[in-house]
């Protein structure tokens, strides 16, 4: 992040985009400014539906279908690409600017292998002849720290992972040397054991090349360690401007702050011997052959909150599965309340099924569309407290108004709800049943921070007020922080820790632990650079 | 052994399996056909006894699995047994070979199905992707709704608008495609000129407008639209991009009708007076020619079942993650 030049690269005047919806254009950038010079990387941060891809695109003249640029003004290296005709600005695509995008698994052509795809634009341009340019790309494959780098181009998109499929991709904006780079949100979709990896092998691409770049994400403790200057947006409006240190020291707007509010909530962890649900030495797998849990035992203390952690496939939602009753383990056995719970969902009564509930990590696909609220939560009052008429819909008043709703959602549509709102929905759902014990499977993982935070708030006080235990799946290091009385840490299917947040989060750490704690991005600068300097040693 | 290979077989096994429910099938539902034989042949006046010796004769009096397994087991040895038509309640046998009689017919239809596809095949890809590619455009709405409206109107209807047209106001082609073995190719080329058109003109709507959807359906995916930030043309988006993608569903529609150009030209044989399959398929229903019609049905059966066998075999391969698993 040196040798910058004054010299401006791309200089966006009073941008505005229109979005088409709902049979009329809106406004969805309102007159952004935005300057960006050689080799300087900008973050560019805010929330979903902030508009930031939308501008992202914008640099390279590009509107989604059913948006539209319709003023403002975009110059390239001294070139209005709002004047080019269409032919123009695409000959600048993949030759001066290139795109990363944030699901490389969706971005890659499944029909092409990886190579094909990595060298496609310089090739088309006559940038270098094809073998010239496949050689060069073995050479960023090498530069990206890919295994296997000289032959790692001749697989096909499903034969590689999420996170090296990132780094291709990467490669592959990089083979034209292109002038400005757009990153978006690449490193969303990963755990934070490879986001470390891919974050520093792009940062030193870039810095390497001297290449510009706009980064783009939601996070600003992965933005802290990418970008030279920061730009915070809100409703396609620019909040703050700021260089990264000065916007981390001293944010300026409120909604600066608030963006890392979830950061700020810290339960007091307390300990109990009240066991409500032991897990002891289950295995489980799918069909014959795939054994997903190993011997794995948990204990969940009666009214606290058990949180398990661990990289996508560790075995953590497969647990909730086999808790549940909807993957009946092969080995060991679940006591509730002291008692052996039968291992299938069909073999458990009424009372059983009632007194454990889940909740998903995507409401949208646990609501039936065409349900209204009051169906919804409705349906198990009804069904395990034979609730009906007016009782019922007192209780659905009651509901509504522990998850801070009010009565004039009892007949909306999932549809017509925020995500926000449709996981409280989902809460409200999961208490009518009247439960002990709810079992949250990355309850919050797709939603805002400060969306996030406002449910974790949530289930904190209901926790509180009515004394439910939880059990909550996450990979989120901050919301564990956040919540949790105990932490179970698992890895490839089996328990590498449990114990209560204060063992588990204070030193000495087992090695996974080390790695998962350590790979959690922090809101400083430096710490990619102090981590990559300490891991290297 | 590669997996694709392991997969092929087991659809082969299938086919097979399919092929031998499907015989079942045209067995008993003939067993259903109101009349046999011998009353079609002795007609109405016939004694009883006349009719039962005549049954007999024919080994239709023995009960109906044995009859079955008897055909059967000469069909997989290769023998489609004799016609009926041919024999008299009399004794003379003068009945021939079912294969015989299928043989020629069969060679015109494939003759007529080929050259039917050779036409529409490429013409129904061509207007699919160049559809799809200029879409929303004049373009494609004239294409759209040209190939809509021949496919809207009926066969026969079709048949006689282009004899109307090519051989009567323009007289271009003959109305008739009498062909025959001794025929040669070109003149046999130019006899079934109008019904290949007639067909082409049926089948190409379904071919184009399945290519055109699965194209277009799959421009909304993020790896096009990577193409489009990575500056790929417009046709290269198509051609490269999204059309290998798209082979599977175009592929199935392409065997669907291909199949259709094999058991479904009876009409178009009709009006053109062409010396096809279907034709004799219908002569031998109406004459109760049990034999021809079981011969004839299992040869559509299998056409059908082998054209599905490759179209997913061609999708299985076009399908990168079943050609070069992890």
């Amino acid at each position: 992040m040196n040798n910058k030049s004054n010299d401006i690269l791309l200089e966006m005047r009073d941008i505005r985009i229109d979005g088409y919806s709902d049979d009329r254009w809106h406004e969805i950038i309102k007159g952004v400014d935005l300057t960006l010079r050689r080799g300087e990387i900008l973050g560019l941060i805010g929330e979903s539906g902030a508009g930031k891809s939308t501008l992202g695109l914008a640099a390279m003249g590009f509107a989604r279908p059913g948006c539209k640029i319709s003023s403002g003004s975009v110059q390239f290296d001294g070139m209005e690409l709002t004047d080019m005709s269409e032919n123009e600005r695409r000959s600048l695509r993949g030759s001066r600017i290139c795109y990363v995008a944030q699901s490389a698994a969706a971005s890659f052509n499944p029909a092409h292998r990886l190579i094909e795809q990595t060298v496609e634009a310089t090739v088309q341009y006559n940038l270098q002849s094809e073998r010239d340019a496949k050689l060069d790309a073995c050479g960023l494959y090498k530069e990206l720290q890919l295994p296997d780098p000289d032959n790692i181009g001749n697989r096909y998109p499903h034969q590689v992972s999420g996170g090296q499929l990132q780094r291709v991709m990467t490669a592959m904006a990089m083979s034209s040397r292109p002038d400005l780079i757009i990153f978006d949100e690449p490193t969303t979709a990963l755990d934070v054991t490879t986001q470390v990896e891919v974050l520093s092998s792009m940062r030193q691409i870039v810095e390497q090349f001297n290449t510009a770049a706009i980064y783009i994400t939601h996070d600003l403790a992965v933005v802290a360690q990418m970008a030279d200057t920061i730009k915070v947006l809100r409703y396609g409006e620019t909040v703050e401007d700021a260089p990264t240190r000065v916007m981390l020291s001293d944010p300026q707007e409120e909604y600066t702050k608030s963006l890392w509010a979830v950061r700020s909530i810290q339960k007091q962890p307390s300990v109990s011997d009240d066991i409500a649900l032991e897990v002891r030495g289950v295995d489980a797998s799918y069909g014959a052959s795939v054994k997903v849990l190993h011997d794995v035992s948990i204990k969940v203390p009666r009214g606290r909150t058990v949180a398990v952690v661990g990289e996508s496939g560790s075995g953590k939602s497969t647990a909730a599965r086999a808790i549940t009753g909807l993957l009946p383990p092969s080995k060991g056995e679940i006591l509730f309340n002291g008692q052996a719970l039968p291992p299938a969902l069909k073999n458990r009564s009424k009372e059983q099924l009632q007194r454990i509930q889940m909740i998903y990590q995507m409401a949208d696909t646990a609501m039936n569309p065409r349900h209204t609220v009051r169906d919804i939560i409705g349906r198990p009052l009804q069904f395990y407290l034979g609730l009906t008429g007016r009782a019922l819909d007192a209780r659905i008043l009651e509901l509504l108004e522990l998850i801070e709703l009010d009565a004039s959602f009892m007949d909306r549509l999932p549809g017509e709800l925020s995500g926000g709102q449709k996981q409280r929905i989902c809460i409200a759902r999961a208490l009518a049943a009247e439960p002990e014990l709810i079992i949250c499977d990355e309850v919050t993982s797709a939603l805002d921070q400060i969306v996030q935070e406002g449910i974790l708030k949530l289930l904190l006080r209901l926790q509180e007020e009515l004394g439910i235990t939880y059990i909550f799946i996450t990979h989120d290091i901050a919301t564990v922080k956040a919540i949790s009385d105990e932490i179970v840490v698992m890895f490839q299917g089996k328990v590498v820790e449990q114990g209560s947040k204060d063992e588990i989060m204070a030193p000495p750490y087992p090695d996974y632990t080390e790695l998962l704690l350590s790979s959690v991005p922090e809101m400083d600068p430096d710490w990619l650079t102090n981590l990559l300097s300490k891991r290297a040693s | 052994m590669h997996p694709i290979l392991s997969t092929i077989i087991q659809r082969l096994g299938l086919g097979l399996l399919t092929l031998f429910i499907v015989s079942i099938i045209i067995f008993s539902s003939l067993e259903f056909l109101p009349g046999d034989f011998g009353q079609a042949v002795l007609g109405q006046a016939a004694l009883p006894e006349t009719v039962e010796a005549f049954r007999r004769e024919l080994g239709l009096d023995r009960p109906p699995v044995e009859r079955y397994f008897m055909w059967i087991g000469n069909v997989l040895q290769g023998d489609l047994g004799n016609a009926f038509s041919g024999r008299n309640a009399s004794g003379v046998d003068r009945s021939r070979e079912v294969w015989a009689m299928i043989e020629p017919r069969l060679m015109n239809t494939l003759f007529l199905a080929t050259m039917a596809a050779v036409i529409a095949v490429p013409l129904a890809l061509f207007l699919g992707i160049t559809a799809a590619l200029y879409r929303n455009s004049i373009y494609d709405r004239v294409v759209n709704s040209v190939t809509l409206t021949t496919i809207s109107f009926p066969e026969f209807f079709v048949a006689y608008i282009l004899i109307l047209v090519f051989a009567t106001y323009f007289k271009i082609f003959p109305s008739l495609a009498n062909i025959s073995d001794d025929t040669d190719f070109t003149e046999k080329i130019y006899r079934s000129a109008l019904p290949a058109m007639a067909l082409t003109m049926v089948i190409v709507a379904h071919m184009m407008r399945m290519t055109r959807a699965a194209i277009i359906n799959l421009l909304a995916s993020p790896y096009i639209e990577m193409a489009e930030l990575k500056g790929v043309s417009k046709s290269k988006i198509i051609l490269r991009h999204a059309l290998p993608n798209a082979w599977a569903p175009i592929v199935n529609v392409i065997a669907f009708n291909l199949a259709y150009l094999v058991v479904g030209v009876v009409v178009v044989e009709v009006v053109f007076v062409y010396p096809g399959l279907g034709q004799l398929m219908v002569d031998a229903v109406t004459s109760r020619d049990i034999p021809v019609v079981q011969g004839c049905a299992l040869i559509f059966a299998g056409t059908y079942i082998l054209l599905n066998l490759f179209a997913d075999i061609i999708s299985i391969i076009s399908n990168p993650r079943l050609l070069h698993p992890r």
